[in-house]
This record gives C-alpha cells, sequence and structure tokens, in this order.
C-alpha cells in the first residue's frame, strides 16, 4: 500500500497530532528492504511506551516492528502482561482480547483476512509473553500449530510473570527463586522449541535480542514461512532486568551473557525442508535483485 | 475500503441472490418443510451469507454444528473448522470477526460457561458475533438434559439474549440477528438461546424462505470501532493503556465504555421491535391469571392454558423473546391487571421469576414456579395445578405427592 492508507487531508492536516504527521512522512510502511537500520532515520512503528527503563523487551519490539516485511498488510495479536503496555502505540492493527487466548484470535483473524482478502497477502503475527505462550495459553498455541494456520508466534521469554511481579513461570529455569516458587521452581524449563517442532512449525528460533541484524532476519524468515507454508516460533530472550535483580543499563549483557555456546539461550535453529526451499529461492531472488542493481550501477558509471 | 456500490440483486457463488433483508424474511415466499431444530439452523445459516462458522462438538448442538460443516464443503461458508475447547472457539470467533467476517457458531451449557471469559471480551470490542446456544444442564453430576440455567450468566456480559421458542424462532431470528447485531448504533453478539432437544431434536413444520436468496455480506466498516485489517489508519489508541493507570481519567474512559455498551444494548431496543415485532407477544393479557414465560416453558404454558379453558378458567400468556434488552416496560403494561402471574421455568434458581419481580409493581403477585431441572419435562397438568392451587381450587393430586 505504501501510505496511502494513512495518508491525510489536507484540511484536517495541521490539527493531527505530530508523531501521526511524522508517520505519514517517513515511516517505512512499503518499503521493501525495511530494517533495523531504518531506526534512527525514519519514523518507528512504535510510539514511546510505558515499560521499564532499559527494558530488553522494549528494544526487542523496536527491532521486530523494524523487521515486519509488510507491516502495511499486517495485523498483530498481543496478550495480557508488559506487551500489552506497548500495543497500544503500535502502528499496525492489533488486537488484545483476553489473557493466553493468542493463537486462538490469530486462528480467526487469519481466516477472516484469507475469507475477505483472497489473493492478498495479509501477514498476521503474535507476540505474547511467556506465561501467555506457554502457560495459561498452551493449548491454544499447539493447537494452532497442529492445524498448521499460517501465522508467526512470537514469545518474549522473560522466564517469569513479570507484569504482575515476577511469579514462577513455565519457561523458569529450574532451582529459580521467585513469588509462587518460594523454595526454588521444582522442575526444568519447558522446552517450547523442541515442542514447536515436534508440533509442526516449520521455522523455529531461540536466541536474544542482542543483535538487531538477527532479530531482523529471524523476523522476516519467520513471516514469510507463516505466510507461504504453516507456523513459525521465535523464542527471544528480554530478560526482565527489574525480577533479576539488574540495573537498566545491565540488560544487554544479560543477554550476551545468556547467549553464549554453552548457555541456555545459545543460538539454535530449526527448520523444515520445504522451509529450507522457501528461503533458498527467497536468498537467490535477493542475489540475483542485487547483481541486477550492481550491473545497473556499472552501466551507470 | 468499504465498497459503495449495492450488491442487492447480485448473485454470490453459489447462485444465491443477494437481497434485501426486510423483503427476504417478510415478503418472500415461504416454504413449509419438516425439519428438526438442528436441521433449520443449517438452513437459516445457508442463507446467512456467513464468513466463518467455528464448530466443537457439544450435546445438544453437536449436529447443527456439524451440518453447517456440510454447508461448508457445499461452498455456503467462507471458512470452517473445529476449534480445540470452548474458550479456544470463542476466541477464534472474536478473531475472525475482529478480522472482519460475519461470525457463527453454537455451543451449549458446560461450553457456555467454559467460554465465559470471552462474552464480555466480545461485547466490550463490539464484535457481532452470533452463537446458538442450546441450553442444556450445566450442574454436576454431569448431565446433558434440558435445562436453562446458564441463560442466567449470560444476561449480565453485554450481549443481546434471545430466547426462542419454536424452531420457526430459530429460523427467522438467526437471520434477523444479524441484522440488529450488526446495526453500527448496536454492534454487539447475539446468544440466541433455545431449550436443547425440545428444539433441537424434534421436528416441526418451519415456513423456510427461498434457498436461492441470501443475506446481504456484513459490511465490516459499518462499525463503531475499527476492523483490525489494515484497510484503515492504524491510528495510536492512546497514550498509556489504561491498565496501568489507577487514576480519575482511566476510570471514566472504562465506566464509560461500559456505559456505552449497555447504551448500545437499550438501542438495540428499536431495532428488535421492528425486526421481530416487539420484545414479547401476548395472548389474553387481561385475564387476572397470566403465565409469563420464555423458551419451551411457554409451549407448555399455552397447553396449561387450554386445560384450563376446558374447566372454564380464563388464563393469559406472555412470552418474552427477548431477555436483552430486559422488556421491562412491556411486561409492566401486560401484566398490570393480572392478579396471578405464574411463571413456568426450567431450571433450579427461577431467574426469569426474579427479574420479573424486580420490574413490576406489587411483585407478589409472582408466583416462581413450577420449575423443572436437570432435563425433567413439565407437564401442563403442573402449571395448571399450580394455578389452582393460587387460585384456592382444590387440584388432582399428582402421584408420589401424598397430599
Amino acid at each position: 500500500m505504501s501510505k496511502e492508507r494513512i495518508k491525510i487531508s489536507e484540511d484536517l492536516y495541521d490539527i493531527m497530532p505530530s508523531d501521526y504527521q511524522d508517520l505519514v512522512k517517513s515511516a517505512t510502511y512499503g518499503k521493501e528492504d525495511r530494517g533495523w537500520k531504518d531506526i534512527g532515520n525514519s519514523k518507528e512503528l512504535i510510539e514511546q511506551h510505558s515499560l521499564c527503563a532499559g527494558c530488553p523487551e522494549s528494544m526487542a519490539f523496536r527491532y521486530i516492528l523494524a523487521s515486519l516485511p509488510n507491516p502495511e498488510d499486517t495485523v498483530m495479536v498481543g496478550s495480557t502482561g508488559c506487551t500489552s503496555l506497548v500495543f497500544p502505540m503500535v502502528a499496525v492493527h492489533n488486537i488484545h482480547s483476553l489473557f493466553g487466548n493468542q493463537n486462538a484470535i490469530a486462528t480467526g483473524l487469519k481466516r477472516a483476512l484469507s475469507v475477505r482478502f483472497p489473493g492478498r497477502t495479509k501477514d498476521v503475527v503474535v507476540l505474547a509473553g511467556d506465561g501467555a505462550t506457554v502457560d495459561i495459553g498452551l493449548d491454544m498455541t499447539l493447537q494452532a500449530w497442529f492445524r498448521q494456520e499460517k501465522f508467526t508466534t512470537i514469545c518474549f521469554d522473560n522466564e517469569l510473570y513479570a507484569n504482575t511481579g515476577g511469579q514462577e513461570s513455565g519457561l523458569m529455569q529450574k532451582g529459580f527463586v521467585a513469588k509462587m516458587a518460594p523454595v526454588g521452581k521444582l522442575f526444568d524449563k519447558v522446552r517450547l522449541p523442541e515442542i514447536a517442532r515436534e508440533s509442526g512449525c516449520h521455522y523455529v528460533i531461540q536466541c536474544t535480542v542482542s543483535k538487531p541484524s538477527l532479530i531482523e532476519k529471524v523476523v522476516r524468515n519467520a513471516v514469510m514461512i507463516a505466510r507461504e507454508i504453516g507456523p513459525t516460533y521465535l523464542q527471544l530472550y528480554t530478560p526482565c532486568i527489574l525480577e533479576i535483580g539488574k540495573n537498566s543499563m545491565e540488560g544487554l549483557q544479560e543477554m550476551r551473557d545468556s547467549e553464549k555456546p554453552t548457555e541456555r539461550f545459545a543460538y539454535r535453529e530449526y527448520i523444515s525442508e520445504p522451509a529450507k526451499q522457501l528461503l533458498a529461492e527467497v536468498s537467490a531472488k535477493d542475489k540475483e535483485k542485487k547483481a541486477a542493481a550492481k550491473q545497473l550501477a556499472s552501466q551507470g558509471a | 475500503m468499504a465498497d459503495t456500490h449495492s450488491v442487492i440483486g447480485t448473485k454470490n457463488k453459489k447462485g444465491q441472490t443477494f437481497t434485501d433483508t426486510w423483503k427476504m424474511m417478510n415478503e418472500a415466499p415461504r416454504t413449509p418443510s419438516f425439519y428438526t431444530g438442528s436441521e433449520v439452523i443449517k438452513e437459516a445459516l445457508r442463507r446467512a451469507s456467513c464468513d466463518v462458522m467455528i464448530a466443537y462438538p457439544i450435546t445438544p448442538q453437536s449436529e447443527a454444528a456439524a451440518l453447517i460443516g456440510e454447508l461448508f464443503a457445499e461452498g455456503y461458508i467462507g471458512d470452517y473448522f473445529r476449534g480445540e475447547s470452548e474458550f479456544a472457539v470463542m476466541s477464534q470467533c472474536a478473531g475472525a470477526a475482529f478480522g472482519g467476517a460475519r461470525v457463527f457458531t453454537t455451543t451449549a451449557g458446560p461450553g457456555t460457561m467454559r467460554a465465559m471469559e470471552n462474552f464480555p471480551m466480545w461485547s466490550g470490542a463490539r464484535l457481532p458475533i452470533q452463537m446458538i446456544v442450546t441450553c442444556r444442564g450445566i450442574n454436576s453430576p454431569l448431565s446433558i438434559q434440558p435445562d436453562t440455567l446458564e441463560i442466567s450468566y449470560l444476561l449480565n456480559t453485554g450481549m443481546l439474549v434471545w430466547h426462542a421458542e419454536t424452531a420457526q424462532d430459530f429460523f427467522d431470528w438467526i437471520l434477523k440477528g444479524y441484522m440488529v447485531s450488526e446495526e453500527p448504533d448496536v454492534h454487539l453478539p447475539l446468544a440466541l438461546c433455545c431449550d436443547g432437544f425440545f428444539v433441537t431434536h424434534t421436528k416441526d413444520v418451519v415456513n423456510l424462505t427461498p434457498a436461492d436468496m441470501c443475506l446481504p455480506p456484513y459490511d465490516p466498516y459499518r462499525s463503531p470501532v475499527p476492523c483490525m485489517d489494515m484497510e484503515c489508519p492504524p491510528v495510536r489508541m492512546m497514550r498509556d493503556p489504561f491498565v496501568m493507570k489507577s487514576n480519575y481519567i482511566s476510570y471514566a474512559t472504562h465506566a464509560s465504555w461500559q456505559q456505552e455498551v449497555w447504551a448500545a444494548v437499550e438501542r438495540s431496543r428499536k431495532h428488535t421491535i421492528r425486526w421481530i415485532n416487539g420484545l414479547i407477544e401476548t395472548e389474553n393479557a387481561d385475564a387476572e391469571v397470566l403465565i409469563v414465560a420464555s423458551g419451551t416453558a411457554v409451549s407448555q404454558g399455552r397447553e396449561a392454558i387450554r386445560l384450563l379453558e376446558d374447566e372454564g378458567i380464563r388464563c393469559g400468556l406472555v412470552k418474552i423473546k427477548v431477555l436483552r434488552p430486559w422488556p421491562g416496560e412491556e411486561i409492566r403494561e401486560a401484566t398490570k391487571n393480572a392478579k396471578h402471574i405464574i411463571v413456568p421455568e426450567f431450571n433450579v434458581t427461577g431467574w426469569l421469576a426474579k427479574e420479573i419481580r424486580a420490574t413490576i409493581p406489587n411483585s407478589e403477585r409472582v408466583n416462581a414456579g413450577p420449575r423443572v431441572c436437570g432435563g425433567m419435562t413439565m407437564p401442563p397438568e403442573i402449571i395448571v395445578s399450580e394455578i389452582k392451587n393460587l387460585l384456592g381450587m382444590r387440584t388432582m393430586s399428582l402421584a408420589g405427592r401424598g397430599s
């Protein structure tokens, strides 16, 4: 669409909020090669947020919104938790309804959009915390994957219930002492990436959000594979610095420490055969484009 | 964006003609057909231009939900699948409605209860989903038998709640229900309830509209809230989400939105009256004895009235068709001359009698019963007996009572 759908009537331009004017002027809707490098020189699709200072989740939000390949036709689905404090400031349509039902909402939404807009791309991306994804919403998370629903599920894994004040969650590490785990968590961190693979996800990534370029890559891949093939799952470590006793400046280091090869957030990926094929095709096309551009440039020179 | 041209008179992919709903329901020829209630639900859906139907098995709605699957296979429904639980199904319905689809689902008893968290969300999000509720027991031990207790839980969700008596009501109200639900000044979900088995599993003659006519499609841009399809500007909804704030503006926002939802319930009144010819129906409302009921208790009331007539006792009837919005004014007017108001119900708590008592002056006139529950039938004789007792007349002793 580029910016066709958000442009402002001339008569009303001066009374529109400046952040909306900025969206029209310099947001990256319709820009094919949009990515994390646009942050800082174009209008982001996220306005202010009320997350804690230095929260890695806020970084993750920015990278993801900068990396969506098709934001002008993307609808996001959230759930209750810290993410629901950000979504009202996000410039793509998004739905919050209940706690834990995000993959059910996304199922209905994706199907409705497919019925209403046959032949057009409408991406659906779920973004929810680990409580919503793995605990209260687990059945709907898995069932959407079993049914091969064509949308991306992103889990912000902060290993606890952050918004309610740091209670035990299924993705918490064993032994961690938290509210509702007064003697330490008694069972292992739920292995959702493996479960995702067994449940039919075609692209499963576990990583931290320490590197924006990596987030850009995995978000683009996940959305494109979900669009063409079937469900995809990203589990991103976004530590809750508040609840693990860190300061605002320490989030990045916490992620770097946790992604070392021996640590629990070492980069892991699973890509199904059809998804590999799709990625190879996409990459071949990109190469062709780049080669053509290079040739044009050299001819020009 | 929204189409500006009319689709009335054009054909859908099944060759059905999109027809002005008023003409289709009130002027088109009707064909008498002998169908079960479940089959009638299917026939209504055939004509409903429904985009998404989501199914889940639970007695006694399973047959209707499966029959709509056949309609999908024939190409009458945009999409159809079985969800994993009623909670998930109602969220999937919400997702589809957020995405601008006309949505239909069916549920019953424990399924209604499991899904309950969704219903105030549906109303608050202004999603005009239609949900058939084929009422059954929700108590433990497990029961699949007819019982209307679950309706009482729906009354404060902000949904429109209608209670069908017959399969004919069902057929007409499914189609007309969308017209009320989808009005821009309403835009609320509708719980269209009936008494399970009595309506779903019995055969009745139902006058159907022509199968080659169907409702105009739902227009999601006639909505008081934006459709979540990225076809209109993605505005920032608020500066800070109100859930974070404990201050006056936050409370006032929540309060005013709840009031707006209930104001929308109220605004549905005029449309409902127009489409289904009033929120109640009365017969001999000037009688001193009145039966006031909803659902199949109305049918049993009719039988009781016939039996009483044979004995020279005149008794009137008020059929309550719509529970939300509540027809308070209508009930006050209809009962103003009644000395005895008998409220037969298929549930243990007598929620309808409580609603009526809270509505009319001199509420001691309300006799909260007879009531049956747990799947028991309500023989008209027990209504007759209740009325005779109230009138101080001797009644036949009922078996086992020992009187």
